[in-house]
């Protein structure tokens, strides 16, 4: 809601149907990671940067080129350096960019209280409204990817926005424009699908990547951000990325059927002692001695 | 008029009335950020990000009073034999055949059973709070705590609230002299006898039953 060149398609914690839905025809969007022409530069990190305007973080040195440990409330956008040794005993970099996948079933979304502090678009990002944040960071729980980051000094949420301003604005997001190797691309969902499965099968034909493949789990509806990943197989090597991400089952109770069952018994049981009040009415003393 | 008896001294309305008051602007933020179509009453309680500021720190303020009331009325709340026949004849009680009842200490069966279940929800409702409060301590490996914890927290919420409905009902409008005896301390020798003889004889030596 940051946006208002953008259609809404959900709201979180929002009672009623959104308003404007279904006015425009916004095709959905998609940012296409091919880690395997990722050259972990970090140059996306920096675009980030500039563009939402935040300081550069104080860097960490554990003997590994992961100089910044996680993702951070003013740091949207991390390259993951793994060192992964395989099979073989052949050494291989997985550098993965990290953020938010704006998933097409959001978990964020679905467990936020606050009305309008997550609002998906139609053109597929999600996006956090930190006027409307409460600080309750149930949309950290909600997320398979632990994506979310709390900033314990204005107690607001940040993640990735997919430069929502500037894609609502008609331009690409910032990460992409500062991409030196043509490892990050932009366009519309459709397309980006088709760049992925056309890189996969040159890196089937041409290298020994046999198992390439393309990240867009189907757990969470598909996401809107996709990577190309030489081994489809173990997306974990990658960082932590699941393998089968879901919004997580608990969450979906709480959020259906534990909501519905305890709303009808908290009615029932007002009810019902409406009704014990007209039925019995309220208890007498016993007048004198009565055994 | 027979002069009254006191029920709750001072200390005891104090603890009491912590104990609600904490409660109830928990449960009122809580059912704000339980469902959207009650989100309203955060706004009216000052707005989301403060009732989410407030709630966790008046919870443990909740906690606390409800340590103080366990440390007060720990002894008195002890399930005994009499409570187990009052119990089973509960369905007396709630069609009002209390003379079929049998005589119950100052505090009766149904009393105690509310009282250790808000003691009891209090502990759930403390242990999981704390995860809700600090989630991002909780790395991503140990991401099914966290999502148990909100649907703990909110099953010990709808107990206890379950449980203030009827405590709610019952002291404001089912036994007339319940709240007073809250709000002043001093319930009627015949209030007392009718609802609570045992405690009655204990308390006045067993004197004659008051004509009212």
């Amino acid at each position: 809601m940051s946006n208002g060149t953008l259609e809404i398609k959900a709201i979180s914690g929002h009672a009623g149907t959104v308003p404007g839905q279904g006015v425009s025809r916004d095709y959905e969007v998609c940012k296409l990671i091919d880690v395997t022409t990722c050259i972990g530069c970090k140059a996306c990190e920096v675009a980030c940067l500039e563009w939402n305007g935040y300081p550069f973080r104080e860097t960490v040195f554990d003997n590994t080129y992961q100089t910044m440990p996680d993702l951070a409330w003013n740091y949207y956008n991390l390259i993951r350096f793994n060192e992964h040794v395989g099979e073989d005993g052949t050494f291989r970099w997985l550098m993965r960019k990290d953020g938010c996948m704006h998933c097409a079933d959001p978990g964020c979304l679905i467990a936020c209280p606050a009305d309008g502090a997550i609002v998906q678009y139609a053109n597929g990002i999600v996006d956090f409204n930190q006027d409307n944040c409460i600080g309750c960071q149930y949309c950290v729980t909600g997320c398979p990817f632990n994506i979310p980051k709390f900033n314990p000094e204005t107690k607001k949420v940040h993640k990735c926005t997919l430069c929502s301003d500037r894609v609502g604005a008609g331009l690409e997001p910032a990460c992409i424009k500062a991409c030196p190797t043509g490892c990050l691309h932009f366009g519309s969902k459709e397309d980006m699908k088709d760049l992925a499965d056309k890189r996969v099968k040159q890196l089937h034909e041409h290298t020994s990547h046999t198992d390439a493949g393309v990240y867009d789990p189907a757990g969470v509806g598909g996401t809107h951000v996709i990577y190309v990943l030489h081994d489809i197989n173990h997306p974990e090597h990658y960082g932590g990325l699941p393998k089968d991400p879901r919004v997580p089952l608990l969450v979906r109770i709480w959020k259906g059927p534990l909501k519905w069952l305890g709303n009808f018994a908290i009615a029932a049981g007002i009810l019902a002692v409406a009704g014990h009040y007209v039925r019995f009415g309220p208890k007498r003393i016993h007048e004198g001695e009565r055994k | 008029m027979t002069p009254d008896i006191e029920r709750f001294n001072t200390r005891d309305r104090a603890m009491h009335w912590l104990t609600a008051l904490s409660y109830v602007y928990c449960l009122l933020t809580g059912f704000a950020f339980y469902t959207p179509h009650m989100f309203w009453l955060a706004v009216v309680l000052g707005g989301g990000p403060t009732s989410r500021f407030w709630h966790p720190i008046l919870g443990i303020g909740f906690f606390l009073a409800i340590v103080w009331m366990h440390a007060v009325w720990r002894g008195d709340m002890h399930i005994t034999e009499t409570d187990k026949r009052f119990l089973s004849r509960v369905a007396d009680y709630a069609e009002n055949r209390d003379h079929l009842l049998p005589p119950q200490e100052k505090f009766n069966g149904g009393q105690k059973l509310y009282y250790w279940l808000m003691y009891y929800g209090t502990l759930l409702l403390l242990f999981s709070g704390l995860f809700l409060w600090f989630p991002e301590y909780i790395s991503l490996s140990m991401a099914w705590v966290r999502q148990l914890m909100i649907v703990l927290h909110e099953v010990a919420a709808l107990l206890t609230i379950g449980g203030f409905i009827l405590h709610v009902y019952m002291t404001v409008f089912l036994v007339p002299g319940s709240m007073t005896a809250m709000v002043h301390g001093y319930v009627s020798k015949a209030w007392a006898k009718t609802h609570h003889a045992l405690w009655y004889i204990r308390v006045t030596g067993g004197e004659p039953a008051p004509k009212e």
